[in-house]
């Protein structure tokens, strides 16, 4: 019987989950939002930027550094923007009313949307990246595997970080206005919280050594930036000092590690964090 | 079959519901009457465990909130406002019928008899479909499988004449097997087919009472109607019934739904002063012997 419940439950999950991409598919952000990283792609190919060099990069890989750099400022915020103004827009517009008066259980329908929309915000980019190097490998360059494969790993945990992020603030706030200027303050904290910018003026003004690195390690932004950083500057001489203090505790291969499983386990609990006030309040 | 006692529900310092009792049994058809503001949805939406609330609401002794999926699978919803879903109209009766284990084809079967082709419209956004079309869809999901409690929130309004005979006629297939309730800030909209009004005002109960129960949900009355003087804006309100007109626009024959038949004289009434006369026969009935009576 129990295991009849789970079977049924795991099926209204991916039922969900179809729904949300079905309906994602037809939705004005979704179509925007893949323009601009196959735009993106393309835009790198016609500037020649697979023939160029820089740091010892040529090919592929210095097209693919170029690729994950710009997908480290867009795709954080337009994850968020989307989800909390689709999320807290079907809320409004009446879509939650009609779809929770559905027989599903709140877990399906809350984690079968959370997983479609992973789907339809991973996947332009995944598909985006895989489409350059295709091309890439047709025109005879070299197939840069590992990282390929990191590159990989890093933007799941991203696009799922701020994700659940966004899932979060959609519950949290009661309409889509509201988790719109929500959405875009915890962007900007965190885009400020960058080494460049706050974290910079702070270590300026004396703030210890300590509590700077706790916080860029608290940051998903500048985690995923180290992270993406660390395979073409493997000392992160471009960090300055605090690169010290993140090798000596890490370890390369610990740190790479931890850029993995940190944005997964912050987009999870926020996620999580979403789901508990969501089943408690009030659904439409 | 529905329980609440004394329901509660706040939107901050907001009162809407002030502590509702009412049961509702299987057969009772309720009008949920009340102006705009009266508490009518809040009080479908916490009965569809959508809202927290204080107090207690009960299905078949189970609460809607902890036990949602047995609760609502007994529940046929029709909002008032159609959702903007993106989704294709197969898609969402797909959709629909493998949430509620039901067979799409019974559902498009049933929108088929409202008139709407789900096959022609297949690929077509559900949101891209006309107000009618949309709520006769909606109409097919919640009617198109084995539900116990119709929840139905002003679920005729757009519908044209002929569909809302055909509703009628579905809900009177359902009348045996299931409650229903019927939310309308009208009474006139709804009253022929329920057999209990309950009316709400500022979050109370004001008014319970059973109603006659009279009218065949499936009848028909045939109807002719003179006028003194054509007019063109008769002309316009008796066409949405489906109305003909003679040459001279004196003359206009056409058929009522018999649950239609006070919303449609609370047209005629608008029109009094050009009313030569009007006849109403019940219509014969292809399964029935007798003669028709007089309306």
């Amino acid at each position: 019987m129990q295991l009849w419940q789970e079977n049924r439950n795991m099926k209204h999950l991916w039922l969900n989950a179809y729904a949300d991409i079905v309906e994602s598919l037809r939705a004005r952000w979704f179509i925007i939002y893949t323009a601009i990283f196959g735009g993106l792609v393309v835009l790198l190919f016609a500037y020649g930027l697979a023939e160029s060099r820089i740091m010892g990069f040529t090919g592929l890989s210095r097209l693919l550094l170029t690729y994950i750099q710009l997908t480290m400022a867009i795709l954080p915020i337009f994850v968020l923007i989307t989800t909390v103004r689709s999320v807290a827009g079907d809320r409004e517009a009446g879509v939650f009313e009609y779809l929770l008066a559905l027989p599903t259980t709140l877990s399906a329908w809350y984690w079968g949307k959370m997983l479609g929309r992973f789907l339809m915000v991973f996947m332009p980019v995944f598909l985006a990246m895989v489409g350059a190097i295709i091309w890439g490998v047709i025109k005879g360059a070299e197939m840069p595997w590992r990282m390929m494969v990191y590159y990989t790993g890093l933007l799941m945990v991203l696009a799922w970080c701020f994700l659940g992020i966004g899932m979060l603030i959609s519950t949290l706030a009661r309409s889509s206005d509201v988790a719109q200027g929500a959405a875009f303050v915890v962007w900007l904290t965190l885009l400020l919280f960058l080494d460049l910018i706050l974290l910079g003026i702070m270590i300026q003004e004396q703030l210890p050594a300590g509590s700077a690195v706790a916080i860029a390690l608290a940051n998903p932004m500048q985690v995923f930036r180290t992270a993406s950083m660390m395979l073409f500057d493997p000392q992160l001489v471009l960090l300055g000092p605090s690169a010290y203090v993140i090798l000596d505790n890490f370890g390369q291969a610990g740190y790479i590690l931890y850029a993995l499983l940190y944005p997964l386990l912050l987009g999870t609990l926020c996620a999580f964090g979403g789901y508990q006030v969501f089943r408690r309040t009030d659904l439409p | 079959m529905i329980q609440f006692e004394n329901l509660v529900k706040r939107f901050r310092r907001n009162q809407v519901l002030r502590g509702v009792d009412l049961t509702i049994e299987r057969g009772d058809r309720v009008a949920l009457v009340g102006s705009n503001g009266a508490g009518k949805t809040t009080l479908i939406r916490c009965l569809l465990g959508e809202y927290t609330c204080e107090g207690r609401v009960s299905v078949d002794g189970m609460d809607p909130r902890q036990q949602r999926r047995a609760v609502l699978a007994k529940v046929g919803f029709v909002p008032q406002l159609p959702p903007p879903l993106k989704m294709p109209v197969r898609q969402l009766v797909r959709f629909a019928a493998s949430l509620c284990a039901a067979d799409p084809l019974r559902m498009e079967a049933v929108a088929k008899r409202l008139g709407l082709d789900v096959e022609r419209f297949r690929s077509q956004p559900f949101v891209k479909l006309s107000g009618g079309q949309k709520q006769k869809l909606l109409i097919a999901i919640a009617l198109g499988r084995d539900s116990e409690l119709l929840v139905l929130d002003e679920p005729a309004a757009n519908l044209d004449p002929e569909a809302r005979h055909i509703f009628f006629q579905l809900l009177a297939e359902k009348r045996e097997t299931a409650a229903m309730l019927i939310s309308s800030h009208r009474l006139d909209e709804v009253a022929a087919l329920v057999n209990r009004v309950v009316e709400m005002d500022q979050g109370s109960v004001v008014l319970d009472d059973r109603v006659a129960d009279l009218v065949d949900l499936s009848s028909r009355l045939r109807c002719r109607i003179r006028l003194n003087q054509r007019e063109g804006a008769f002309a316009n309100a008796i066409g949405d019934w489906s109305f003909r007109g003679s040459e001279d626009g004196l003359l206009w024959e056409g058929e009522v739904a018999g649950p239609d038949r006070l919303r449609f004289l609370g047209l005629l009434t608008r029109y009094a002063a050009l009313l030569a006369a009007i006849e109403l026969h019940e219509a014969e009935k292809p399964n029935r012997s007798g003669s028709p009576a007089d309306g």
